[in-house]
C-alpha cells in the first residue's frame, strides 16, 4: 500500500555559484519500492533538475551510491520503509551524496578524482611471470574460492565514502582499491605479489593506514568486507614473505603478538619499544630509526606516569598468567601448523555447522 | 546476578579506573562478578590479522573458562574492543563444528572447549546494563540524577560494527544505548559527529598522523556541541581519546581540553559514588570541572 514519504535531499549546483542546500519533497510509494525510485518520482513530478546517476536499479550496475540518513548504500537498494524506520516517525529520509569524495552536482560524487584513481593504484589486472600457457591458465578451485569475496565488487565507491582513514588522510588507498589488490594478491596467476605487497606496505597510506573501524564492512551491499581484504594483504605481507616495513606494521603485528605469547595478556609499556624492533624489546629499543619515535611518545608516556593512571612498577613489570604455559602451547601448536587454518563466513555462510568440508574450503597455504 | 567477568588487558593495564570503578559499581547493581584471572588477551583485532586459528582459539579459551563458571547467566566484558574481537571469533567458531572441534583439541590439556550455545552470552557491561538489567531497575537506582551534565557519547567501531555480526538483528538499538543511558542517569546527551566513528587507537603506532587526527577532530566536535565530558565504553578510545589528547591537540591546532569518562565511572557517580573512588582523579585530561558539576548536584 503506497504511504507518504518526506525526502530531504542536499541539493547543489556548481554552475549557480551558490552553495549547497536542502529540498524536501513528498513522495507517495509502496514502502518496499527503493529510495531511488522516490528520488526518481520527484525529478518526475517535482524537480526536473535533481541530479542523480543510476541504472540498473537492481544493485549491480554500482551507479547510484548515496548516503540515507548518513550511512552510504545504494539508493536503489534500500527500500523507504526500512529508510523512513531508520529516520524515525515524523521525520525526513535524508539523502546526501557519498563522502569522501568531491561533488558535481546534487547526489552526483566525482568518482573519477577518487575512487577510480586509487583503482588505478593498486595495478588492478594480472601481471603474470614467464610466457603465457598455450591454452587457458589452469587454476585450482580452492584459489578462486579464496578470490571469489573481492571479485563481487561492483565499484559503487560506498566503502569509500564511508571509510573513517580516508576522512581525516585523503591520500589514503582506500577499501575498495585495497580489496582490488587481494583479489590479484590472491591469484595464483599473478604473478608480483610480493611486489605488490611491498608496495602496499611501504606506502604510508597504505595497507598500514586502514584505522580498523569496519565502516566499509558495514555498507558495502555486496559483502566484499574491504577490511577483511587488507587484514588478508597484511598476514601475507607479514606471515608469508617476512616484509618489515617502515610504517611499523609488521613490528606492531610481532611486538603484540609477542607479548601475549610471553604474557598471555598485554603489557603495554612494551609494545611500542617492541614495535620498533619488529618484536623484539632488546632490538626495539638500540634501532637507530625507532629513537625518533620513542622520543615522539615520552610525553605521553610522562603524562600516564603523572596522572597515576601508569605507575613505574606496572611499566616495567608484567605478571604472567598463572596458566601461561598453556596459553605457550596453543602458540606453538598453531603457528608451527604448514597450513593457516582460515574459514571465510562469506562462503561457508552462518549456518554451515556440522557441513562436511566446510572448513577445508576456507583454509589456505602459508 | 552472577556474571564470568572478563576486564580485558587495559582496564587492568593503562586504564586501572576503568576495572577498579566497575568493582564499585557492581555490587550496587546487584551483579557479583567472577572475575576470569586465567584468561588471556581477546587479541584486540591485531592477532586476527596475524593468525586466524589462533585468535580463535584464544578467545574459545575464554569462553570456556566463564562457560565453566557455576551459576552465571554469561559473561561481561567492559572493553568494545573486546566485545567485537570476541564476537568475531565467536561468529566462526559457532558457524562451522569441524572447525570448532579443531580449535577446542588445542584446549584439550586443560580439560577446556567451547560449547556453541544459544542460550551463552558474552556482552559488554553497556548491552548488559539496558538488556540485562533494564532501564526502568538502573533508573530506581540513581540517587544523583547528572543534571546538567552535557555528555557525549563514544562507542567504539567495535561494538558498533559490523550490525550483522553484533547481533543487531535481535537488538537494533544498540548503536543507541550510551545516548538512552545518559538520559536515564539524568544527564544531557550530545549530539555531535564522532559519536559513532573511529579514535584512531589501532593507528597510533603505524600512522600517527591519521591517528591522532581522528582523535582531535572528534574530541573538538564533542567541545563545539557543547560536550562537558564524553563518555565511552571501550579503554582504548579512552588512551586516544583522553592520554594522547595533549597530543590529538596538535593535529587539530586548537585547544581541546575535555574529560573522558569510563562508562563504569558515569553510572556510579549517578549511583551516589565519589568521583575521587572511581578514579576520576587518574586522568590525563582533568575532571575537575565534571566533580564540580557533581559536587554542586550533591548541594542542590
Amino acid at each position: 500500500m503506497a504511504e507518504s514519504y518526506t525526502l530531504r535531499l542536499r541539493r547543489y549546483d556548481p554552475e549557480s555559484g551558490e552553495p549547497a542546500y536542502w529540498s524536501e519533497y513528498e513522495v507517495e510509494q509502496d514502502p518496499e519500492r527503493s529510495v531511488l525510485q522516490g528520488i526518481l518520482d520527484a525529478r518526475d513530478q517535482e524537480d526536473g533538475s535533481i541530479a542523480i546517476r543510476c541504472s540498473c536499479r537492481a544493485a549491480i550496475c554500482g551507479s547510484c551510491g548515496v548516503r540515507i540518513n548518513g550511512t552510504s548504500a545504494l539508493a536503489c537498494n534500500t527500500q523507504l520503509g526500512d529508510a523512513q524506520a531508520k529516520a524515525g516517525v515524523g521525520k525526513p529520509i535524508v539523502v546526501e551524496p557519498m563522502g569522501n569524495m568531491p561533488v558535481l552536482k546534487d547526489l552526483i560524487v566525482d568518482m573519477d578524482a577518487v575512487h577510480w584513481k586509487k583503482i588505478q593504484r593498486v595495478v588492478p589486472w594480472l601481471l603474470p611471470e614467464g610466457d603465457p600457457p598455450e591454452r587457458e591458465y589452469i587454476v585450482p578451485a580452492e584459489a578462486m574460492i579464496d578470490v571469489t569475496q573481492s571479485m563481487a565488487c561492483i565499484q559503487c565507491g560506498a566503502c569509500v565514502s564511508a571509510c573513517l582513514a580516508l576522512e581525516v588522510d585523503p591520500e589514503f588507498v582506500g577499501p575498495a582499491a585495497l580489496a582490488k589488490a587481494y583479489r590479484f594478491v590472491g591469484d595464483p596467476r599473478d604473478g608480483q605479489h610480493e611486489e605488490r605487497l611491498r608496495d602496499l606496505a611501504e606506502d604510508p597510506h597504505g595497507i598500514y593506514d586502514c584505522t580498523h573501524c569496519f565502516a566499509c564492512i558495514e555498507v558495502c551491499p555486496k559483502d566484499v568486507a574491504p577490511m577483511d581484504q587488507i587484514m588478508r594483504l597484511r598476514r601475507r605481507a607479514t606471515a608469508d614473505y617476512d616484509i618489515k616495513d617502515k610504517n611499523n606494521g609488521y613490528g606492531h603485528e610481532h611486538a603484540f603478538v609477542n607479548i601475549i605469547e610471553r604474557y598471555g595478556t598485554l603489557h603495554e609499556a612494551q609494545l611500542l619499544p617492541r614495535s620498533f624492533g619488529d618484536g623484539s624489546l632488546i632490538r626495539g629499543q638500540t634501532e637507530p630509526a625507532a629513537v625518533k619515535q620513542l622520543v615522539e611518545s615520552l610525553p605521553t608516556a610522562a603524562r600516564g606516569l603523572a596522572s597515576g593512571k601508569v605507575s613505574l612498577r606496572k611499566a616495567l613489570l608484567h605478571p604472567k598468567l598463572p596458566d601461561q604455559k598453556s596459553v605457550r602451547k596453543i602458540f606453538k601448536e598453531i603457528e608451527s601448523k604448514d597450513e593457516r587454518l582460515e574459514i571465510n563466513m562469506y562462503i561457508i555462510g552462518e549456518n554451515a555447522d556440522d557441513e562436511e568440508g566446510a572448513m577445508a574450503e576456507g583454509s589456505q597455504e602459508s | 546476578m552472577k556474571l564470568a567477568y572478563w576486564p580485558g588487558c587495559v582496564s587492568r593495564g593503562f586504564t586501572p579506573e576503568l576495572h577498579g570503578s566497575m568493582k564499585l559499581v557492581a555490587p550496587k547493581l546487584d551483579l557479583e562478578l567472577v572475575e576470569l584471572d586465567r584468561a588471556n588477551c581477546c587479541g584486540a583485532g591485531v592477532i586476527a590479522e596475524h593468525n586466524q586459528e589462533l585468535v580463535d582459539t584464544l578467545n574459545a579459551r575464554t569462553f570456556a573458562l566463564a562457560q565453566g563458571v557455576e551459576g552465571a547467566a554469561g559473561m561481561m566484558n567492559i572493553c568494545s574492543t573486546c566485545q567485537g574481537a570476541q564476537s568475531e571469533c565467536q561468529q566462526r567458531l559457532d558457524a562451522d563444528g569441524e572447525y570448532r572441534r579443531e580449535v577446542n583439541s588445542h584446549l584439550g590439556d586443560e580439560g577446556l572447549a567451547y560449547e556453541k550455545s544459544a542460550e551463552w552470552w558474552n556482552k559488554n557491561f553497556l548491552w548488559l546494563l539496558v538488556e540485562e538489567i533494564g532501564l526502568a531497575k538502573l533508573a530506581e537506582k540513581v540517587v544523583r540524577p547528572l543534571e546538567g551534565l552535557r555528555v557525549a557519547p563514544f562507542y567504539g567501531c567495535y561494538i558498533v560494527r559490523p550490525t550483522e555480526r553484533l547481533g543487531f538483528k535481535d537488538h537494533p538499538n544498540r548503536d543507541k544505548y550510551l545516548d538512552i543511558l545518559i538520559e536515564i542517569l539524568g544527564a544531557q546527551p550530545v549530539d555531535y559527529a564522532g559519536s559513532h566513528k573511529c579514535c584512531g587507537f589501532p593507528l597510533i603506532t603505524m600512522n600517527r598522523t591519521t591517528s591522532l587526527r581522528q582523535a582531535g577532530r572528534h574530541l573538538a566536535d564533542a567541545i563545539d556541541a557543547g560536550a562537558d565530558c564524553l563518555v565511552t565504553p571501550c579503554p582504548l578510545c579512552h588512551l586516544n581519546l583522553d592520554m594522547q589528547q595533549p597530543e590529538a591537540q596538535k593535529f587539530v591546532e586548537r585547544d581541546l581540553n575535555v574529560p573522558v569518562l569510563h562508562l563504569p565511572q558515569l553510572v556510579g557517580l549517578a549511583l551516589g559514588l565519589e568521583p575521587k573512588e572511581l578514579g576520576m582523579d587518574k586522568h590525563v585530561v582533568k575532571t575537575g570541572d565534571v566533580q564540580r558539576k557533581v559536587r554542586e548536584l550533591a548541594a542542590a
